[in-house]
């Protein structure tokens, strides 16, 4: 009984710390593969703006701008969606119409980002050009729109877990004092539940930045430069779909392949700082409810 | 009785997975002394490469030949890996590519295989059906923005091209943007959308009025329209076909190739021999290429 135990509990711990060994070996390799780039390539030219890597021009910026404008993009379509469904199905629909809702929006996690990319090329994309009058329809905004339906269900069962987790005697107490029921939702639910929410929205944040198919089937592919607003319209070129679509033809050692790399530990720096940013505000929080609380 | 449907649904699968891989068995075993050719490449060859794969096993059953894609970069990183046995291409192989054969043990070997001409398509609503490569030229280099200053309608124009691992892409980029001048150093306009394959460029060309695309003859298809070409301001317009390809009129055509490791040998050599024999010649004219003549 004892033994077995002990073969359980230490199966456990593996288990549990393995994925921390599987994160540094990636960055081990990634940092290996990756930093060369910085010796063979100057950073004047790292951080220029073109990309055009057969004529050795390796400008990063327009693929980090690419990247940034259609994943928060994504998530300022994704967010009230995907809060307000969450806030709808956890606080206001009838119990049937949950019933319904709840498995629907899970139904939406399972579509392939490749069916969706292929929605989007057929009608989502001619009907941006057309609706909005544009050159083309393959713009950041036709990726912002697929990721949005990519990040939607993640943010929805997530959002949804924090409301649930917040005591029904808040809302009962919130009753009592004469308040109406959006009064409860959003003075007492919402900021109750703020950090799942937050959490909700990192993880979409996450999940639109690091998706690549349906993303380079709709945004163009053309690493232009950042332009401001008028970027939400424009083709651009994403992080993600440049590793993608250029990954298979680099001979391995050659300072393409280096940069390849380099854009990766971007990627992963970039991950890295939404999940600190997202537990620094969690902890915070936390001491400020512990206080209220008290 | 709901118990049972598990059990029987379950069974049901073993049956019928049973009977899949008896079959396949029976297959397998029929080639039993098979050999295995593997050949990868260009996308612009694939399509050819599968149907001469399709009829020579069709003709040496003991012969078994797998085609994929991925663009003539990939083939050649292939190759050069050595994972495949015959790499298509729908350029001929860079200096660095040798080196990098030469280092991993063998010379490459070349031979051609079919000719091909490349089309430059608009939508069928655009006016304009003739242009000079010049024209081309600067359209893709970002100098020429406005259908209407080549003779068309006041439409922005939207630049298409296959990603820079296709051989189409590098070829196009040489002879028709540079004009075939070795020492020009101009490139696509940074604007210009890379699309990852023929298939979408020739849906986005199909369905947007501003957009030019090109692509190898065999791809075009009826949605869109091919433009006619001049060398130069004042010669003659001619649209691609076979016919315009031999007598050399059509100004953009080139050559598709098969490279292998050193000289073939073996069954490698009967298959490459097939190829180019009036047999295997036909399906080229069949699928819209231009065959090569003795």
């Amino acid at each position: 009984m004892k033994r077995s135990e002990k073969i359980i509990t230490n199966s456990v711990k593996i288990a549990g710390s393995s994925s921390i060994l599987f994160i540094l070996l990636i960055f081990v390799f990634l940092v290996r593969e990756g930093l060369p780039a910085l010796s063979e390539v100057s950073l004047k030219d790292l951080f220029s703006v073109r990309w055009y890597p057969i004529e050795d021009l390796f400008g990063l910026l327009p693929l980090i701008s690419g990247s940034l404008v259609v994943t928060f993009t994504s998530i300022l379509i994704a967010l009230p969606l995907g809060i307000g469904t969450a806030i709808y199905i956890g606080e206001i629909a009838p119990k049937n119409v949950k019933e319904i809702l709840k498995p629907t929006v899970e139904i939406m996690a399972g579509i392939p980002s490749v069916v969706l990319g292929f929605i989007g090329i057929q009608a989502l994309s001619p009907f941006l050009r057309e609706f909005f009058n544009l050159p083309t329809g393959l713009t950041a905004l036709s990726g912002s729109i697929l990721l949005a339906m990519i990040a939607i269900p993640s943010i929805v069962s997530i959002a949804e877990d924090a409301l649930y987790a917040v005591p029904n005697s808040y809302r009962d107490a919130s009753y009592a004092l004469g308040a109406t029921q959006w009064q409860t939702i959003w003075g007492v639910v919402l900021p109750a539940a703020r950090n799942g929410l937050l959490t909700a929205v990192m993880l979409g944040i996450g999940r639109s930045l690091g998706e690549t198919m349906a993303v380079m089937m709709v945004t163009g592919n053309a690493a232009t430069t950042f332009s401001g607003l008028k970027s939400v319209i424009m083709p651009v070129r994403t992080m993600t779909a440049t590793i993608a679509s250029e990954m298979g033809e680099v001979a391995s050692g050659s300072v393409h392949y280096h940069v390849l790399f380099f854009i990766g530990i971007i990627l992963f720096i970039f991950s890295l700082i939404i999940n600190i940013s997202s537990s620094t505000v969690q902890g915070k929080s936390k001491q400020e409810r512990g206080q209220v609380i008290s | 009785m709901k118990r049972w449907t598990w059990p029987i649904l379950i069974a049901g699968i073993l049956i019928l997975t049973a009977c899949g891989s008896s079959s396949s068995e029976d297959t397998t075993q029929s080639v039993g002394s098979s050999y295995y050719i593997e050949n990868k490449g260009s996308d612009t060859l694939v399509n050819l490469a599968l149907a001469w794969a399709e009829r020579y096993q069709e003709e040496y059953p003991d012969i078994q030949i797998s085609v994929t894609g991925g663009g003539s970069g990939t083939g050649f990183t292939a190759l050069i890996n050595g994972t495949i046995d015959i790499a298509n291409a729908s350029r001929q192989i860079k200096d660095l590519e040798i080196e990098q054969a030469e280092s991993a043990g063998f010379e490459p070997h070349e031979i051609i295989v079919a000719n091909d001409a490349i089309g430059v398509i608009v939508n069928p609503e655009n006016p304009v059906s003739e242009l000079t490569l010049d024209q081309v030229s600067r359209i893709y280099k970002g100098e020429i923005n406005n259908w209407s200053e080549v003779g068309g309608e006041d439409r922005p124009i939207v630049r298409l091209s296959r990603e820079t691992n296709s051989g189409t892409h590098v070829y196009f980029l040489e002879t028709v943007i540079r004009l075939g001048d070795e020492e020009d150093t101009d490139i696509f306009s940074a604007d210009t959308l890379l699309l990852p394959s023929s298939e979408g460029i020739i849906s986005e060309v199909s369905d947007n009025p501003n957009a030019i695309g090109y692509d190898g003859l065999g791809y075009i298809t009826d949605e869109v329209k091919t433009v006619a070409l001049a060398s130069k301001e004042g010669r003659a317009y001619i649209l691609p076909s076979a016919a315009t390809v031999i007598d050399g009129t059509y100004p953009v055509s080139r050559s598709l190739y098969m490279y292998t490791r050193g000289e073939p040998e073996g069954i490698i050599k009967n298959y490459l021999e097939w190829i180019l024999s009036s047999e295997a010649q036909e399906i080229v004219t069949e699928l819209g290429f231009v065959p090569i003549l003795d």
